[in-house]
């Protein structure tokens, strides 16, 4: 349970519980402390999640990410925190709208309502060689989401992907679903780490992976 | 602006610094083959004076341009769902009207055919032999899609309500609360309206009679269908579509100006139908 945090995450005590958090405005109603940290609940967020079960995710603080499935801002908030430039991505107005609230107070947090199945409409805008590239997209065909995304990735970034099961298919057997979607992630990443997030979010498997050196899409 | 830019050419070329319009503009309508080092290339190009001067810069456009695109989509997703539950209701209309004759020239077969489009998909799945048996189930199959259509509309509805309009659509189903949408046409002015005319939306007719002189004022419009008004006895049933309409018109106004979901406004409701209910049992 000790692997490395990313600089400007840390473990601290909020009602007399250790909890991972990070410095800055608050969001949704979360713990804070004196000195500007607020509490990042890993049950409403699968990074938090996969930091919270220990996974190794490589990432640094000021690292430049690109964040597809941002949602309201709630998980991506704790990521501006932390890391340097972040591009969010999110298709439904509605939470848009509330992440937009949630990037006025963080001068490297850029929202974007865009679909993350089409990234040539957000090329012109989001910068290559970004060291991470989170996704938490409920569409079905999440796999070919991360593959038409590697472009933005360097060659030694990251993929941290929150797959989910229902997504792809209500009626089949979770672990099924799972086998194919990393089955097809393999033909543009080399896969690290795989964890379900069962603990924290039903029926979510957490990848961790690599760009692969010129793999076919 | 000139179309002749490269593929792949960064949201702020040709775009002047100080022009946050045409900043903003530029990362909707514009797209490119594949990502670059756009910091350095702004730069370069003189757009900003350093990788932070450029970081300001884009902050200040997705935000302007974000904030932009939210509105017109939201605008325009409401339409979107006013189309989709009309196109249900015509699309079940018409299934019943052809399965209304289908099912009369059907029965000329010597066969029994029970009507509505159950019947249509009995009658479908039949092997013609002779050319009049093979445009009646051709016909069949027309009603069948139909429906099928039908069906596909309404889970759209069902899907796409919620994200409209969180509130209206928990409280009165997302069917419903598409045709209030509809009827008041698009969630703006339904949040405008007064919770009397959310009351007899869909009653415009017996509304209009009875202003001009003819017939008592109705109790309720299309929010009849929903249960908390078709389910209550009908001596109350008047108080319990007041109570419904009046929350209708608050959870409207919350989705359209806030677009939170809040639970005690469903919870008030619940409340108050609970009350009015006792009063029939009590009687």
């Amino acid at each position: 349970m000790s692997s490395a945090l990313p600089a400007g995450v840390e473990r601290r005590r909020f009602d007399g519980r250790e909890r991972l958090a990070t410095r800055g405005d608050p969001v949704y109603g979360e713990p804070q402390d004196d000195e500007g940290w607020r509490a990042w609940d890993a049950g409403r967020s699968k990074l938090g999640a996969m930091l919270e079960i220990g996974m190794d995710l490589g990432i640094a603080g000021d690292d430049g990410v690109l964040y597809l499935g941002a949602a309201s801002g709630t998980t991506v908030s704790h990521v501006a925190d932390f890391a340097g430039p972040t591009y969010a991505v999110e298709f439904a107005p509605r939470p848009t709208r509330d992440l937009v609230g949630v990037a006025e107070s963080r001068p490297n947090l850029f929202p974007l309502l865009k679909d993350a199945r089409e990234p040539e409409t957000y090329a012109h805008v989001v910068e290559s060689d970004l060291d991470c590239l989170i996704q938490d997209v409920a569409t079905r065909g999440q796999a070919t989401v991360a593959l038409r995304n590697r472009e933005f990735l360097a060659p030694d970034g990251r993929l941290l992907a929150a797959f989910k099961a229902r997504s792809e298919d209500v009626l089949s057997d979770p672990a099924e679903v799972f086998d194919d979607v990393l089955a097809e992630l393999r033909a543009g990443y080399e896969i690290l780490e795989t964890q379900r997030l069962d603990r924290f979010h039903d029926d979510h498997l957490a990848v961790v992976a690599e760009p692969r050196p010129e793999g076919s899409e | 602006m000139s179309d002749q830019r490269p593929e792949s050419a960064g949201w702020f070329v040709d775009v002047d610094p100080g022009d946050l319009d045409a900043g903003a503009a530029a990362i909707y309508d514009r797209t490119a083959e594949h990502p670059r080092d756009w910091p350095a290339e702004a730069v370069r190009a003189g757009f900003a004076a350093d990788e932070a001067d450029y970081y300001d810069a884009l902050h200040e456009a997705t935000l302007a341009a974000t904030r932009e695109a939210v509105q017109e989509r939201e605008r325009s997703d409401d339409k979107q769902l006013t189309h989709a539950v009309r196109a249900m209701d015509d699309a079940e209309r018409t299934a019943n009207e052809l399965a209304e004759r289908l099912a009369e020239w059907a029965g000329t077969f010597d066969r029994d055919v029970p009507g509505g489009v159950d019947g249509a998909r009995e009658v479908a799945a039949w092997t013609p032999e002779t050319p009049a048996e093979e445009r009646v189930v051709s016909l069949a199959e027309r009603v069948v899609d139909l429906d099928d259509e039908r069906a596909e509309l309404r889970s759209f509805v069902e899907s796409h309500a919620p994200d409209v309009a969180p509130n209206l659509a928990e409280m009165a189903g997302p069917v419903l609360a598409a045709r209030l949408l509809s009827l008041a046409g698009g969630l703006e002015s339904l949040a405008k309206k007064p919770a009397g005319t959310v009351q007899v939306l869909g009653a415009e007719d017996a509304l209009f009679a009875h202003l001009r002189g003819r017939g008592s004022s109705p109790k309720h419009g299309v929010i009849f269908t929903h249960e908390y008004v078709r389910g209550t006895h009908p001596d109350q049933r008047g108080s319990a579509a007041r109570a419904f309409a009046g929350k209708l018109a608050i959870a409207a106004r919350i989705d359209y100006y806030s677009g939170e979901f809040k639970q005690s406004v469903h919870d008030d409701l619940t409340d108050r139908m609970a009350t009015i209910r006792e009063r029939e049992v009590c009687q």
